[in-house]
């Protein structure tokens, strides 16, 4: 009969021996750096390996690095979210990926890869968008990491995950671990929701996506990518009417792309092509597999570090310019008072199911802690009464005899706005 | 089942970082008398118009309607904005279209709707002849300032240039 050997407290039968002997060297026992919290030991590497879950968002690029290296690293129960499935130009990089996997979802693919290449780790795939989650949901996790390309996923993420603190129940506060690259740049970035800066804070810091002068466009095309948004942003609409640009149908990318070739020899501009018309009206920028894997390598140690307590985690942003050389720099990133995620306020207020919209605003108005002057209501659906603009003002006015009771459900939200506020205040309304 | 029910009574929908920038633009917005907005859909704070009716310079006498159409990635993205007339502007184009620096190339979060409309007025004040949409009325503004007032007037009259009907957008 073989000996079962334990490795640590609570070893599962995979994990033979000295099978994590690089990773224990630092969790066995402290750095002269290391955290006075950390309890070096059975006790961490338990937690890691047993008891720690993590969500993974976006299993592309990024995605993929992420997953292996976190497997790798001790996480054994991982959980997975990807809207997408596999593309061929995917095979690249996205390395959990087969030519015989095209078409299915990434997310299946890559927990059925990881789990049948690294014995004992748990993958929990889910193929659908973030959105269809709620908070119940997020609230299981320990960690968040994200791979995600896009802003608008993004954006969404992190405000759930600020919604979700709650300041009674430390449990509720999940780090979000986001990671994004762009050719030979990328970020990692380490978010403590309502702590330290979130991505809300830091969007004016964001490259905004190659635009030309619609003149430009109009009259004086001198490049491809001119003659291209020429088909997309002005023959479009004038063409096809209201019929929405599906930048993944290959007959609306080749329609723009006769029309962009017709107008390129008209200006007698060379380089027009149809990879690069999808490129343009998709806003492609190129992959590059080792931007990836330095971008997702460093997520995943402050992954790590964040779990264990092992060493000091990033604070809370670094960057890594490739494109001139390596240049990387580490900042603190500092919230904004002004963040419409962060920065506002929230109030739980109880009031009483007799009380009108006027009462309430009126108590907004002259509460000494609060005395916010004009201020716009509103519930997550609509408008309950604005200061402005006129009509609006004139349209919700009859709200204001109105009871609050009728307008907001118990527990319901209220985004109050106004010139005095830095962003906004949440008001969750309770009725006595 | 028990644990569904918990789920749904806790989940409330929650105002997008988007909607409550839009309410905050909207809510402290301050426009001239010659700026109006218009909700066709007081509850759809997304999707609105705006009329401008400049009391100074060449259009001066006309009312002049624009769509604003916001997405969800508001502030990131800008609003769309289109003239919802036919009208004769070196900066508008016949289907529309607007040529403002901070509708496109110049963008920022930190800029609001406010910026974009008195932008959009502005245009009303100082046509441009640099950033021309419509060129042959750029042109014209170039060439011949008199000939293109007289154009700006005949257009606002619902008139014919060179083979094109404008809207009339007289008060």
């Amino acid at each position: 009969m073989a000996t079962e050997i334990h490795v640590n407290g609570a070893a599962t039968s995979s994990d033979w021996q000295d099978r994590y002997y690089h990773v224990d060297q630092i969790l066995d026992r402290p750095g002269p750096r290391t955290d006075p919290s950390f309890l070096a030991g059975d006790e961490v590497k338990d937690f890691l390996r047993n008891k720690c879950k993590i969500l993974v968002i976006g299993a592309g690029g990024l995605g993929c690095e992420i997953l292996a290296n976190l497997a790798l690293t001790g996480f054994k129960d991982i959980h997975l979210i990807d809207m997408d499935t596999i593309d061929i130009s995917n095979l690249n990089r996205q390395f959990l990926f087969r030519p015989a996997d095209v078409g299915r979802p990434k997310a299946i693919v890559a927990a059925e890869y990881v789990m049948k290449r690294v014995p004992g780790v748990k993958v929990t795939p889910y193929y659908g968008k973030i959105q269809d989650k709620d908070d119940d949901y997020y609230m299981q996790f320990n960690l968040v990491i994200c791979g995600l390309d896009s802003v608008e996923a993004r954006r969404w993420i992190n405000a759930t995950l600020v919604n979700l603190v709650d300041s009674e129940n430390p449990e509720s506060l999940k780090p979000l671990i986001d990671g994004g690259t762009e050719g030979f740049k990328g970020q990692a970035r380490v978010i403590l929701p309502t702590v330290s800066s979130c991505y809300e804070c830091s969007l004016d810091m964001l490259n905004k996506p190659t635009t030309f002068p619609i003149c430009t466009i109009a009259n004086t095309p001198r490049l491809p990518e001119h003659c291209i948004e020429w088909a997309s942003v002005l023959e479009w609409p004038r063409v096809r009417g209201d019929e929405k640009l599906d930048t993944d149908d290959p007959e609306h990318i080749g329609w723009l792309y006769s029309i962009a070739v017709a107008r390129a020899k008209e200006f007698k501009i060379e380089g027009v092509t149809w990879s690069l018309t999808q490129g343009v009206v998709k806003n492609v920028i190129p992959a590059i597999a080792s931007t990836n894997a330095i971008i997702a390598a460093s997520c995943c140690n402050e992954a790590f570090k964040i779990a264990t307590s092992s060493a000091a985690y990033l604070n809370n942003y670094f960057m890594l310019i490739g494109t001139e050389g390596v240049y990387s720099y580490t900042f603190e990133h500092e919230k904004r008072d002004h963040c419409p995620v962060c920065g506002g306020e929230a109030l739980e207020m109880s009031i009483s199911r007799d009380w009108t919209v006027e009462q309430l605003i009126e108590l907004l108005t002259e509460k000494q802690t609060i005395q916010i002057k004009k201020p716009s209501l509103a519930t997550p659906e609509k408008p309950i009464y604005f200061q402005q603009p006129p009509q609006l003002e004139e349209s919700t006015r009859p709200n204001l005899e109105k009871k609050v009771s009728e307008l907001v459900p118990d527990g319901g939200e209220v985004v109050v706005t106004a010139s005095s506020l830095p962003f906004s205040l949440s008001l969750i309304i309770t009725y006595t | 089942m028990k644990k569904n029910e918990d789920a749904a009574t806790k989940k409330r929908p929650k105002t997008s970082a988007a909607q409550i920038r839009v309410q905050k633009d909207l809510t402290e917005l301050d426009l001239p008398p010659t700026m109006k907005t218009d909700f066709p859909d007081p509850t759809d704070l997304l999707n609105f118009t705006l009329t401008i009716t400049p009391d100074e310079g060449m259009y001066k006498g006309g009312a002049f309607t624009f769509s604003f159409t916001i997405n969800t990635n508001y502030p990131h993205e800008p609003p769309k904005v289109k003239c919802m007339q036919t009208i004769y502007h070196p900066n508008v184009d016949l289907e529309g279209n607007v040529c403002l620096n901070i509708l496109r190339e110049d963008w920022k979060p930190v800029l609001n709707l406010n910026s974009v409309m008195v932008g959009l007025q502005y245009l009303f004040l100082e046509p441009n002849a640099d950033d021309p949409l419509n060129k042959e009325a750029a042109e014209e503004l170039r060439k011949n300032r008199e000939q293109f007032l007289y154009n700006v007037k005949t257009s606002m009259r619902g008139g014919i240039i060179k083979g094109v009907t404008y809207n009339k957008v007289l008060i």
